[in-house]
């Protein structure tokens, strides 16, 4: 992306006819520059020279990954539909932008996730059944396994932004691993003062992690436009001293090109990075949402064309990895893993109402373990 | 008279507000074309204008710093936070410049402003959206906390709220939102901060709540009557602070018994003021020990468990019996 420069325009309203202000001319703001990174095009092109160049059985993997994503929330949608799940987030439209994050991590490098990231955690080793639980209200979902390091998702927004940067400072001082740490977050929690704030530390601290703003062009009912004063997000990277790429979020390749190159900075120990996913938001904010009510279909027409996961198809075609019959013995592999997945939810999905007092301490106070008792006396259970 | 819902009493107190007094403004995440996630906002962009009606960027302490801001250079911002669990994240500002801009100015900048917020479990809602933290507000110098419990007395109250010279924190119990309808005046109405209103009267017991457990706490009430032959007096707080202490003295004083209700958790919750003023003012005329239904010490529970977390009328009915059943 080239250097760019905006001009600063008087405010509506403020005009005092009298005022020298009237005078002055707006201020120039010079924003620098930043790269842009596409390598799959919308016709599933590739840019040969930025291809990170994945062998055939890894496209193949990455591929089902976003199929699976996609199974996984059709699924969750339909099952909140038919009373059979709480409220849920849809990521519709993202899954490139969450495969595509968590791409070069290793076992042993951390993730702190948004609500919207269940293709990341799918990846990341969190079993479906449990995220099915997590969404359904059940309190164990949270939990990560055992052998995942990263961090229950965050609703409040913004507010696991500085965790992955504390994460990040600890593997730095500690200095005994090259770990590193992936954040996302969306346009939207861009607004949020601790995001800036956890940017800023990471630079000061040279925290091996990489923040990944998921740029969907929606917050809610609030469009980017009217969220930042600076629509491409990737431009506060460099204010922080943060390198900064802006890459096509609904190319996985890129996605994978970008996260790659940022891990490898990281690991190596030169920081932070940022990377500004462009995505859209095919779908609901969440089920309790009507985006009708602020969006026009047109726009998300316009999106149609882009999807993540028809773009790698035609490409994985054209290279001979995948043909019609492929296609659909991967999308019922994928569902029948979904399917199987819920039967296993089903199973789990029982509420257990002392578990509110789990994990409160470690070691319940007298005056907690009184209320507890107090209940389970009337549950009739003590 | 029309029968409405909360939200749409809500609306009209901002509508009637908005159209009294051209200084009233309303800002917040997705309130304007969205018309807010609950509706609350809806149709007030089209009505008033985007210089008084107007989205911000997802900051709760921008929000917060902004209407400040605002409200000292002469507007009446009325910010909505979308749920009170993000009013944490505006923390700051709520505690630093929008309860002590008076006495930092030394009255020169009064901040005549209100931050309204739903609040409360029961409508199976994801983590941090069932939050009952009114009891941070209330502790807060220079700060009025206002519950509603009803459409008629929420619009009233938040009529109140933005008339006020003082900032309002104005929770709204949103199980209660679209939960029944009530009829609502058409000419404007207010109702006074600092009033409880007697809900129903009685002479064994006092029960005190407020918001959106006035409703089982109603319930158990009318259990009682019906079943038990037990006539409790039920008073509704309505407004935390300043709190009606003589209203809730006086039943007691009358009664000798009380049982208080609410959602937040129980140490250093509302009750526990409650009791130290009864126990000021009322000492003399206590028949039995004061007893509290209220949320655990806990973390607010995922939705499939909050049933048990939540104070219901099976719970304060047999704490009433207890209470009775003292010598
Ligand atoms: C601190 C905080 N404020 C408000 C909300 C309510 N809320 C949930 S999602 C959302 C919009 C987030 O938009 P963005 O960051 O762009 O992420 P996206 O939903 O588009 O993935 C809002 C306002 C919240 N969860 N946390
Ligand atoms: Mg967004």
């Amino acid at each position: 992306m080239p250097s760019q420069t905006i001009q600063t325009s008087a405010v509506r309203g403020t005009p005092d006819p009298t005022s020298s202000s009237r005078a002055v001319p707006p201020a120039r703001i010079d924003l620098g520059e930043i790269d842009d990174l596409r390598v799959l095009d919308e016709n599933g092109e590739v840019n040969e020279a930025l291809d990170p160049g994945l062998p055939d059985d890894e496209l193949l993997r990455v591929y089902r990954a976003m199929v699976l994503t996609r199974k996984f929330d059709i699924r969750m949608l339909n099952m909140q539909r038919q009373g059979e799940m709480g409220t849920f987030a849809p990521g519709f439209g993202q899954e490139a932008t969450q495969i595509g994050q968590v791409y070069p991590l290793a076992q042993r490098d951390w993730y702190s996730p948004s609500y919207r990231s269940f293709g990341a955690q799918i990846w990341r080793g969190w079993p479906m059944d449990q995220l099915f639980l997590l969404w359904d209200g059940f309190f164990e979902g949270f939990a990560p396994p055992p052998d995942v390091n990263d961090l229950p998702f965050s609703i409040v927004i913004g507010s696991h932004v500085p965790l992955a940067v504390g994460i990040a400072m600890g593997i730095r001082k500690k200095g005994v691993e090259d770990a590193v740490v992936v954040c996302n977050f969306g346009d939207g929690a861009s607004s949020q003062g601790i995001v800036s704030e956890s940017m800023n530390f990471a630079a000061v601290f040279k925290a091996p992690c990489v923040f990944v703003v998921e740029n969907n062009g929606w917050a809610i009912s609030t469009k980017l436009e009217q969220q930042s004063g600076v629509t491409e997000l990737a431009r506060r990277g460099p204010a922080f001293g943060v390198p900064s790429v802006r890459v096509d979020g609904n190319d996985i390749l890129g996605m994978i090109a970008a996260s790659t190159r940022a891990v490898e900075h990281a690991r190596a120990g030169h920081g932070p990075y940022l990377i500004e996913a462009v995505t859209y938001r095919m779908g609901v904010h969440t089920t309790a949402d009507d985006p009708k009510v602020y969006r026009s279909d047109d726009e998300v027409r316009a999106w149609e064309g882009k999807c993540p996961i028809r773009r790698m198809e035609r490409h994985l075609t054209e290279r001979g990895l995948l043909d019609a019959e492929t296609i659909e013995t991967i999308g019922t592999a994928c569902e029948q893993e979904v399917l199987a997945a819920r039967e296993s939810f089903r199973k789990r999905a029982i509420a257990r109402p002392e578990e509110i007092f789990d994990f409160v301490y470690e070691e319940l106070p007298p005056e907690l373990a009184a209320q507890r008792d107090e209940y389970l006396r009337r549950l009739g259970r003590a | 008279m029309a029968q409405m819902t909360m939200v749409e009493a809500l609306n009209r107190a901002l509508n009637e507000s908005m159209t009294a007094d051209d200084r009233v403004c309303v800002m917040g995440q997705d309130i304007a074309v969205n018309g807010g996630v609950f509706r609350v906002t809806k149709g007030l962009l089209d009505r008033f204008g985007a210089d008084r009606v107007f989205d911000t960027p997802l900051a709760e302490d921008g929000i917060v710093g902004t209407a400040v801001g605002m409200a000292i250079y002469g507007l009446r911002p009325v910010a909505e936070i979308q749920f009170s669990g993000f009013t944490m994240q505006a923390f700051d500002q709520i505690e630093q410049n929008m309860a002590r801009m008076r006495n930092r100015s030394r009255g020169k900048y009064p901040i005549s402003m209100v931050m309204r917020t739903p609040y409360g479990g029961g409508i199976r809602a994801v983590e941090h959206h069932s939050e009952s933290r009114e009891a941070y507000w209330a502790h807060t110098p220079g700060l009025k906390v206002v519950i509603p419990s009803g459409p008629r007395n929420a619009r009233a109250l938040l009529n109140a709220a933005i008339l006020d010279p003082d900032p309002v924190v104005f929770y709204e119990p949103k199980a209660v939102y679209r939960a029944f309808r009530e009829d609502v005046p058409d000419e404007m109405e207010t109702l006074p901060i600092g009033t409880a209103r007697i809900a129903r009267e009685g002479a064994d017991l006092t029960l005190i709540a407020y918001g959106a457990v006035m409703r089982p706490t109603l319930e158990a009430a009318e259990d009682l009557a019906d079943l038990h032959q037990v006539d409790v007096e039920v008073i509704d707080l309505l407004s935390i602070k300043p709190m009606d202490t003589e209203t809730i003295v006086n039943s007691v004083t009358k009664t000798g018994r009380c049982v208080i209700v609410h959602e937040g958790p129980r140490t250093c919750g509302i009750a526990a003021e409650i009791i130290a003023r009864l126990n000021e003012h009322a000492f003399e005329y206590l028949l039995a020990p004061i007893r509290r239904v209220t949320g655990f010490d806990t973390h607010f529970p995922y939705f499939q468990v909050e049933r048990h977390y939540l104070p219901d009328s099976e719970t304060i009915a047999e704490a009433v019996r207890e209470t009775l059943a003292w010598e």
